[in-house]
């Protein structure tokens, strides 16, 4: 961590988006994780993601659970109400935020032991409840914070720092997410910002339940050689299938591409994710073809990234419900309360 | 042979089996006799389990008023054989056995000291019908005819219900009254000769109370209260309550002009997540609650412990049964006071609403409600089996019009932009309650970072000891402010001056209101204070303080009750008698008054229970 207090004021050529924030404004507190933890890239990677999208910090609320990763949503968007909830559990605490109120912008931060040991049931049933949120799983295979045991996203064959080899197979979070009807499932690794903000952003403007899963390498428990977390393992192993970029609106098309190359997916929030496949034989609208590529490619030792699956049609939970459009919290007696005159009728019924 | 004789006061219990449909013609006929203004209170005593295993249904018929479990049973309706040795044992001498005769049952299955009536139920319903089914339900239809004509229960009443029940299904309506009438004219014309001592006679004691259980109530309270979020895990006996709110959701919270609810409704995975779920919607300003029972409880007490902490309003509704554990899960208990008056790990304390009735049900959850949001913590109502999946004779519901929701402190976007300073941990009205501010407010000022870590009156991470001291010494300041806001306790005065006092809640209450009526009559005299709410207000003090000794009754093995009592006011845990009740039926009024008297200073003791204390 760094102990070097951030300048209050910003240089005044620092630019302004179309809200009016400059990215500093969407900064948190000063990070108290490791130096060069990828956690803190992401952070970076949410921050640029925001800024770009030109979101109100104060229109997100940030959720997570306990661990590394869900200390960080203190480190970015300092303009935003945030929650560090109890371990494994911010799936369903953002899930009653969003009932609450359907209109803010809901992002869960989350590790692999939060979300897939403790955490597991959660993660699942907010997934195949379509809750919209971007939902950003920052995956070391280690539990950082009480010193370096494996967690369950950890590889089979992967070694500890003190030298033990994981016996159990590891949770596909992925996988699973995609099994149960995720509508936008993406991985990412830290240490390539330029792919993970367009998958941010792509997640963020989704509208349903939107899955990133970001290799996350932990430099004090978790990059060493024997890991397939490690920086240099990830580096190694890593096959994007695709590359989006992330418009606003609809921009011509300008460089040439192949028949099939490219997916223009429209967002809920009318965003355009234009998506360029970087191999021919992934198809990243089929879910279970892309279910089954994932699970042949990692069987061939690849970690496969990029924005693998998208449903543009995506619903969300509260259509499934039909929620009504003002938001729950908004609410008054007028329009919950029935009144005596029901009442009255009511005891009459139970006479 | 003795014979029990009672107009309009006696117990008459049906012995059937799960599933057979009986519950339906058994709660018809309970409202037939509330039709004839005559009060009655009839209990559920069922199974876990779906179909096949022996369920009973107990009715009490009390023109007096008293609603509570009595204790012995005067007629006994035997419709299960795999139960009735055990059946027939219940009877009180010189009471009534009820049962089918169609087969033969042999001389020894009988006793001498109880009268008979036989009524060859199957046979009537088989010739008569040939579904299989049919001949089932009706075959409960013909046992109600023939009981309402032995009892003298009329006619008209029954064809008033069938017709309210069978709205736009006429046919329905014709052929439930032909089969009561079959089993009314069964009795008429075979035992013409035959009277029974208990009978039904029209009265006016019912007024204007209305019929209903305690978790619909509660559910009620809920929709009144402004609930928009529930989340709930099945379980016994809550399930009915979130069912509830669904249906009266359905029918008032539709939006007129775009069909869009106004509420949402989440069966989550478990209780983890219900709890979960109630935390992130009261976090972000929605009224929101869950119904759980003791087994739910114990799964959400880490969350329990966070909305203690991070001050999020919650209402949790406890229907409570028989624990530990699995323990008797269709039986009543009132064991999971401690279990949430003090849920979750480390220094926690939580408000506890205790309703007696549906009334109260519906009363204390809508209450809590408000509570949670003025308080910014957790709300437990704490009913129970007895109250919960009952129904009960109880007062109308009433509503304030001009009522309105109280939405607690929470600093307003204009109130920021004034400047107003906001401090999400610091006590700025000396009540120990904080200002809040709900996400999306406004764009610059009053965001905070929630956690369940400690932190300063700024909501800045700290671990410094004074930091936790401020925070947790203001929380106990906020649970004094409780004290005074949640439901008083009411104080029941003797006829006589006495000495003697008595505590006792919820679902106690009917048999209590009797046992008072008993121990009266046998010269004993006890003030009562009946406990609404927890914390403790000083009204409970000065109650105990002004009586030499003071019973609690309670109904569980542990006396929670008493422990929270001697705990929080510092009592000599001496002056307080426990009387406690836990085998999982619901405590009865011969039982309370028993147990007093038993445990009564010597003085006070009856001459005549002195001397057989002396010869015992």
């Amino acid at each position: 961590m760094t102990y070097i207090a951030k300048p209050r004021l910003h240089h005044p050529s620092l630019t302004r988006n179309k809200v009016g924030y400059t990215r500093r404004d969407y900064e948190g507190r000063i990070s108290t994780l490791c130096a060069g933890c990828g956690h803190d890239s992401i952070s970076a990677a949410i921050v640029q993601a925001c800024w770009e999208l030109d979101i109100e910090p104060h229109r997100v609320a940030k959720l997570s659970g306990i661990g590394c990763s869900s200390k960080t949503p203190d480190y970015f968007l300092g303009a935003s109400h945030g929650f560090n909830t109890v371990h494994g559990r911010m799936p369903s605490v953002l899930t009653g935020a969003n009932l609450a109120n359907r209109e803010l912008i809901y992002l869960g931060v989350s590790g692999d032991g939060d979300s897939a040991s403790i955490g597991l049931g959660q993660f699942a049933n907010a997934m195949r409840r379509g809750v919209r949120m971007a939902y950003i799983v920052e995956n070391n295979g280690v539990y950082g914070l009480t010193k370096g045991q494996f967690s369950a996203t950890a590889d089979r064959g992967s070694k500890s720092k003190k030298g033990a080899l994981n016996q159990d197979n590891p949770i596909d979070l992925v996988g699973l997410a995609l099994q149960l009807g995720a509508t936008y499932v993406a991985r990412g690794f830290s240490g390539d910002k330029d792919q993970l903000v367009p998958l941010i952003k792509g997640a963020l403007g989704h509208g349903g339940a939107a899955f990133v899963d970001v290799i996350s390498p932990c430099v004090a428990f978790n990059n060493h050689s024997g890991s397939t977390k490690s920086y240099d393992y990830v580096r190694q192993h890593n096959e994007a299938v695709s590359r989006i970029d992330f418009m606003p609106t609809r921009e011509e098309i300008t460089a040439e591409y192949e028949p099939g190359e490219l997916i223009e997916v429209e967002q809920h929030d009318g965003s355009i994710l234009r998506l360029r496949k970087l191999d021919q034989d992934y198809d990243p609208t089929r879910r279970y073809a892309a279910l089954n590529t994932m699970h042949e490619r990692h069987e061939r030792g690849e970690i496969v990234t990029g924005l693998l699956y998208v449903d543009p049609l995506s619903l969300d939970l509260h259509a499934g419900l039909n929620t009504s459009h003002q938001p729950l919290n908004s609410l008054g007696p007028e329009e919950l309360c029935p009144g005596i005159g029901a009442l009255s009728k009511i005891n009459a019924a139970l006479r | 042979m003795k014979r029990i004789e009672s107009i309009n006061e006696f117990v008459i219990k049906f012995a059937n089996v799960n599933g057979s449909g009986s519950a339906s013609a058994n709660e018809l006929f309970a409202k037939a006799i509330l039709r004839m203004g005559v009060p009655v209170s009839p209990r559920n005593i069922f199974p876990s389990n779906i179909q096949g295993l022996p369920t009973w249904y107990e009715v009490r018929v009390s023109e007096q008023g008293w609603l509570g479990r009595r204790g012995g049973i005067d007629m006994m309706v035997a419709m299960n054989p795999q139960t009735w040795d055990a059946d027939l044992a219940e009877i009180e001498p010189g009471g009534y056995l009820f049962y089918d005769s169609t087969r033969a049952i042999p001389d020894s299955k009988f006793r001498s000291d109880v009268h008979v009536i036989g009524v060859p139920l199957t046979e009537i319903s088989n010739s008569n019908y040939r579904d299989a089914r049919q001949r089932q339900l009706f075959k409960n239809i013909i046992y109600v005819g023939a009981l309402s004509m032995l009892l003298g229960v009329e006619p008209e009443v029954f064809e008033k219900l069938f017709a309210e029940q069978y709205k736009g299904k006429e046919l329905l309506l014709a052929s439930n009254m032909k089969a009561l009438h079959m089993g009314r004219d069964w009795v008429e014309q075979n035992l013409s000769g035959f009277s029974i001592g208990i009978k039904v006679q029209r009265a006016n004691n019912v007024g204007d109370r209305i019929f209903t259980d305690g978790n619909s109530a509660a559910a009620l309270g809920c929709l009144y209260g402004g609930a928009t979020v529930a989340a709930w895990y099945p379980i016994t006996p809550s399930s009915s309550l979130p069912e509830a709110f669904q249906s009266y959701c359905d029918k008032f919270r539709i939006d007129p002009a775009t069909g869009q609810r106004r509420f949402a409704i989440i069966q989550a995975e478990d209780e983890i997540a219900s709890i979960g779920i109630v935390v992130g919607a009261g976090w972000n300003g929605a009224r929101a609650f869950t119904a759980t029972s003791g087994p739910g409880i114990s799964l959400m007490t880490e969350f329990i412990g966070l909305a203690y902490f991070a001050e999020i309003p919650v209402v949790i509704i406890d229907v409570q049964r028989g624990g530990p554990s699995t323990g008797m899960p269709t039986r009543t208990q009132q064991s999971d006071l401690l279990a949430c008056a003090y849920a979750s790990h480390g220094d926690t304390k939580h408000v506890l609403l205790i309703p007696e009735d549906p009334y109260e049900c519906f009363d204390h959850a809508a209450a809590a409600l408000d509570l949670a949001e003025r308080l910014q913590t957790v709300v437990f109502v704490m009913t129970d089996l007895d109250i919960g999946m009952n129904q009960r004779l109880t007062r109308p519901f009433d509503w304030d019009e001009t009522r309105t929701f109280d939405r607690g402190k929470v600093m307003s976007a204009a109130e920021l932009e004034a400047g107003r300073d906001f401090g999400r941990y610091k006590d700025v009205d000396g009540d120990g309650i904080p200002w809040r501010t709900l996400p999306g407010t406004h764009p610059t000022k009053g965001a905070y970072f929630t956690r369940g870590t400690t932190r300063d009156p700024y909501a800045r991470y700290s671990e410094k000891g004074p930091d936790y001291m401020y925070n947790m010494e203001r929380l106990t300041r906020k649970f004094q402010t409780a004290a005074n806001l949640v439901p008083a306790p009411l104080e029941r005065k003797a006829r006589a001056a006495t000495r003697l006092g008595v505590i006792y809640f919820g679902s106690t209450s009917p048999a209590m209101a009797e046992a008072f009526h008993l121990l009266e009559e046998n010269g004993v005299y006890l003030d009562g204070l009946r406990l609404r709410a927890f914390p403790f207000s000083d009204a409970v003090r000065a109650f105990i303080d002004s009586h030499d000794e003071v019973f609690v009754v309670e109904q569980n093995r542990d006396a929670q009750m008493h422990t929270l009592l001697v705990t929080e006011l510092e009592i000599d845990p001496a002056r307080l008698v426990k009387v406690l009740h836990y085998d999982g039926t619901p405590v009865t009024a011969r039982f309370i008054s028993k147990a007093i008297r038993e445990r009564l200073p010597e003085r006070r003791r009856l001459p005549s229970e002195r001397k057989a204390k002396e010869a015992a």
